[in-house]
């Protein structure tokens, strides 16, 4: 357990020399000036990195071991990128510069969007969106403007597999549309006959993962997107689990007509314990006209921002997007090349496709049709009838040194295990882990409380949800420093 | 094989063999043939680390902007960042880690981020924090949507002395056909005029927004806004510049409902504007309208302190639909940046940058004043950053400037031809005041 950095706060003590003031001081009228102390902590560098230093080493992290965390993607995230992203030229960029004096910055944006066109088939990018719900929601604006402009503007249902992930439904709420879910069928795919019946003059649009979130890929998928257009809607897709498909099928080939990326997962940006990330739109050309301000154009003068609105859907952020997450995102592109990035998603497959082989004698795959995708999903449903539950499993696995998988969701699965191994695993270290299930399966049977008491290696054991809730404490309060 | 993937064509006919498959090709029998990419990517062959970095520092050639001694702020602000942030960033354990689901073993980002949320609450002066949103601009969207989900009203005002950015996101975030937007003037002082205010929140709203010190750098009367609002039962979002609060008053304390604001100046990198960071605060009666992810402190099994994201009921992974927002991954490494940052400057390094930014600023303001033919536009105290009247075009002597090494204020066109924006903030020095306010003074001679 560590301190907070409040208890180690002493008056006086400062973390950074600051220059003198310089130039003559300028009163602050009373009636503006602040009256109280603002109550941040007094401590030196020194005390501060080995607070955030002890606090680091609480952490799991995909440097440190296997993070099989399904539908996030958690892959290496190159070294390489860190320094790139940081040189001084384009770290140190005040958003708001003439064009002329950050061609550098916009020739990567430019470039970015173009490779990721090719790679999603399609015609056009913003790359504003800070994350993969952030691309949702322009995604669904870009098609509702489009039914408005063509006089469709009545078109307010959105239809989405019951499997979706939960950003789906909420970005649909933000964009004003009613959510209508179609039905799954037995191997999780989309229910064809459902979602026939439920297209119809109210549709705007589709939204589906395809892979979907059990992993699978939609079979129909050509027959799926036919539905959608000839009812009048158009298909949005969710990008999260293309590690799946690079070089093998593209949206743009499938019958989509706009999808985001997400480029903390597929493209290896780091996740930073929560963000930031990018959630780049690719679409068609029928919707560039619509993409959000801050897109960059190549002109004879050299690169250029197209910051204005015109028939824009508007604007999500106040500036171009996460752009140092950007230059990561483009430099694993160009790292990889071509085959490269084939080579991703085929190994990403024979991973998760090997981990489903491995555990099907251990745990339930209820879905399971066939080859899986980058990821499956297992079912501990069984071993909660004997009273161990997928979270217990999951924290059992905390202590065998390894991070969960995704539980809980899709919720269309009892007791769902998400596992995604991604392509930077080895079999190694696989092994290891499949070897870890095989061994909580049979602790289930023989010493569940091993189970059901985990974790015990961690720095904390199981923690009270209930009593975060019952007893909310969501700030240090004054009281407890020394 | 590329350096990312370690199984090779070794072990790749090895696994295939326990998956029950000859080749790599049968597992993609779920796929029909007719998607399949016919033949491979166009893209560029592949580059080595060392063709990669003489590339990326070809880029960086190529934006002189990171050379200029920079006096524009506009929501993006050149601070200082001490060099201990970004060695606690690139640690594994923090940069590579994803959302603290696991709490078990993700305490240190929780245990940071609940320190973070007591930071900004106290700098705010509100009661609890968020965990973080994508920016300044989106977290004043999401405040205005939270005063709507609070009232039930679906009207908002806005202040026109708000980022005109920021008007734009909160055009966006609200542009769904459901909502009401109304544009509430600044007076010829640049401040927001509170009597249209008044009247425009007859038959009741959702909110007031206005930004503390507004777009222009003029400070707004929070108080008289909050009683406002207060009176036609809404709600006050004040968008406020972190750094300003560190002289002057917390608009928690001055009546503000909601209090949104950009973390960018607290130790995040400008970037061309992004990963920045966006902050929002607010008080107990209304926290569990929060958007957003959330930590709070617990106990374990043996009762020992430790964190948890709660307060998960609100959010869409469970609430879908209805969820208080969408928002899942948000931005927090850069919410991380801020808490080194407030860490390391502390109380009286903090208050010490604050301070330095409202003399610098009125240095330059009055070094300006004293050139031929500068006057000010609005005047009314001001914090941080001001606007002034050029007796010549503003656009052509930023152009102008550029050449001598600065980037000049932001050209303020809806101001007139002549209004520049400015700001300095502590990185800059006197010599450097005093020499950009003469190439600006030998500019405007040249030039009337
Ligand atoms: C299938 C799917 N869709 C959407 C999202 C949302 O992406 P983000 O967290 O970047 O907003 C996620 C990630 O959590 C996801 O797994």
């Amino acid at each position: 357990m560590e301190k907070t950095i409040f208890q180690y706060s002493s008056p006086g003590r400062i973390g950074v020399a600051l220059p003198v003031l310089d130039v003559p001081e300028t009163a602050i009228p009373e009636q503006f000036r602040r009256k109280e102390f603002i109550g941040l902590p007094e401590v030196t560098e020194g005390q501060a990195m080995r607070h955030f230093v002890r606090l680091s080493t609480m952490n799991f992290s995909i440097e440190q071991g296997f993070y099989p965390l399904g539908s996030c993607t958690m892959k290496y995230n190159p070294r390489l990128h860190e320094f790139l992203a940081r040189i001084d030229g384009l770290a140190a960029v005040h958003p708001l510069s003439d064009d002329s004096t950050v061609q550098g910055t916009l020739e990567i944006m430019y470039k970015l969007g173009e490779l990721l066109c090719e790679i999603t088939g399609f015609k056009a990018t913003t790359l504003q969106p800070a994350a993969g719900a952030q691309g949702e929601f322009a995604g669904l604006m870009l098609i509702k403007k489009w039914q408005d402009e063509r006089g469709q503007g009545h078109r307010n249902e959105v239809l989405m597999p019951d499997s979706a992930h939960g950003t789906n439904p909420a970005t649909s709420t933000l964009a004003g549309l009613k959510v209508i879910s179609v039905k799954s069928d037995k191997h999780g795919r989309v229910d064809v006959e459902d979602l026939r019946s439920k297209a119809g003059e109210n549709t705007c649009a589709f939204m589906l993962t395809n892979p979907n979130t059990l992993g699978i890929f939609e079979s129909s998928i050509e027959e799926i997107t036919k539905i959608i257009h000839d009812a009048g809607g158009l298909n949005y897709m969710d990008g999260a689990n293309m590690n799946a498909l690079l070089g093998i099928v593209r949206p743009g080939d499938m019958g989509f007509d706009v999808c985001h990326l997400n480029l903390h997962k597929t493209f290896s940006t780091p996740h930073g314990g929560g963000g930031p990330g990018s959630g780049a739109v690719c679409c068609t050309e029928l919707l560039r006209q619509f993409l959000p301000a801050s897109t960059v154009e190549k002109t004879e003068e050299g690169y250029k921002l197209r910051d204005r609105m015109g028939k824009s859907i508007g604007r999500l952020l106040a500036f171009h997007g996460n752009v140092g997450v950007l230059y990561r995102a483009y430099a694993y592109i160009r790292t990889l090349g071509p085959k490269g990035l084939r080579e991703v998603s085929e190994v990403a497959l024979i991973n998760a496709n090997y981990m489903k082989a491995r555990l099907k004698p251990y745990y339930e795959v209820p879905n399971d049709d066939g080859p899986c995708m980058h990821e499956f999903v297992a079912s501990g449903a069984e071993m909660a009838k004997k009273g161990v539950k997928t979270l217990d499993i999951a924290k059992r696995l905390l202590d065998y040194g390894f991070h969960a998988p995704t539980i809980y969701f899709p919720q269309i699965v009892k007791e769902a295990l998400m596992i995604e191994p991604t392509e930077t695993e080895s079999l190694e270290s696989i092994d290891a882990f499949i070897d870890a299930m095989i061994a909580i399966a049979e602790e289930v049977d023989e010493k569940p409380h091993l189970v059901t008491d985990a974790p015990v290696n961690t720095p904390v054991l199981r923690l009270d949800e209930v009593k975060a809730v019952k007893d909310l404490c969501l700030v240090e309060p004054v009281e407890h420093e020394e | 094989m590329s350096i990312f993937v370690p199984n090779g064509k070794a072990q790749q006919e090895q696994m295939l063999d326990v998956i029950g498959v000859g080749k790599f090709e049968d597992l993609l029998t779920p796929i029909p043939e007719s998607v399949h990419l016919k033949g491979e990517l166009d893209l560029p062959s592949p580059a080595s680390e060392l063709e990669l970095l003489k590339e990326f520092k070809g880029f960086a050639a190529q934006n002189s902007s990171s050379n200029l001694v920079c006096f524009r702020g506009a929501g993006a602000y050149d601070h200082y960042i001490p060099s201990a942030i970004d060695n606690i960033l690139t640690r594994s354990e923090f940069l590579t880690a994803y959302t603290p689901y696991q709490a078990e073993v993700s305490q240190g980002t929780l245990q940071s981020i609940f320190e973070y949320q007591t930071m900004i609450a106290r700098l705010t002066g509100c009661d609890a924090a968020n965990a973080c949103m994508y920016d300044g601009s989106s977290a004043v969207a999401e405040a205005a949507l939270m005063a709507i989900r609070a009232t039930r009203k679906k009207r908002i005002l806005v202040s026109g002395a708000l980022n005109p950015r920021t008007i734009d996101v909160i055009h966006t975030y609200m542009g769904n056909g459901d909502f009401e937007i109304n544009e509430v003037p600044f007076g010829t002082d640049g401040l927001i005029d509170l009597e249209a205010a008044d009247q425009l929140a007859e038959g009741g709203v959702a909110a007031l927004v206005l930004q503390y010190p507004n777009y222009f750098g003029s400070i707004e009367n929070v108080q008289a806004a909050a009683d406002l609002i207060h009176r036609h039962k809404g709600l006050l979002v004040v968008a406020a510049d972190p750094v300003a609060l560190g002289v002057i008053e917390a608009p928690g304390r001055l009546g503000a409902d909601v209090v949104v604001g950009e973390g960018q100046p607290m130790g995040v990198a400008m970037s061309y504007g992004g990963p920045y960071v966006g902050f929002m605060a607010t008080n107990a009666r209304l926290l569990r309208k929060m958007p957003g992810r959330i930590v709070g402190r617990t106990e374990d099994r043996a009762g020992n302190t430790g964190y948890v994201l709660t307060l998960q009921t609100r959010e869409q992974h469970i609430k879908r639909a209805k969820a208080t927002s969408n928002i899942c991954s948000n931005q927090a490494l850069m919410a991380l940046a801020n808490v080194i940052y407030l860490t390391l400057t502390g109380e009286t390094g903090f208050t010490e940058v604050a301070k330095q930014c409202w003399h610098k600023s009125h240095y330059l303001h009055d070094r300006l004043l004293e050139t031929n033919g500068v006057t000010d536009v609005f005047d009314v105290p001001f914090c941080r950053e001001f606007v002034v009247n050029l007796p010549v075009s503003a656009e052509d002597t930023a152009s102008a400037m550029k050449e001598k090494g600065y980037l000049a204020g932001l050209p303020m066109p809806c101001l007139g031809d002549g209004a520049m924006m400015l700001t300095a903030t502590e990185k800059r020095t006197r010599e450097e005041i005093d020499g950009f306010v003469e190439a600006l003074d030998q500019y405007i001679r040249g030039a009337v």
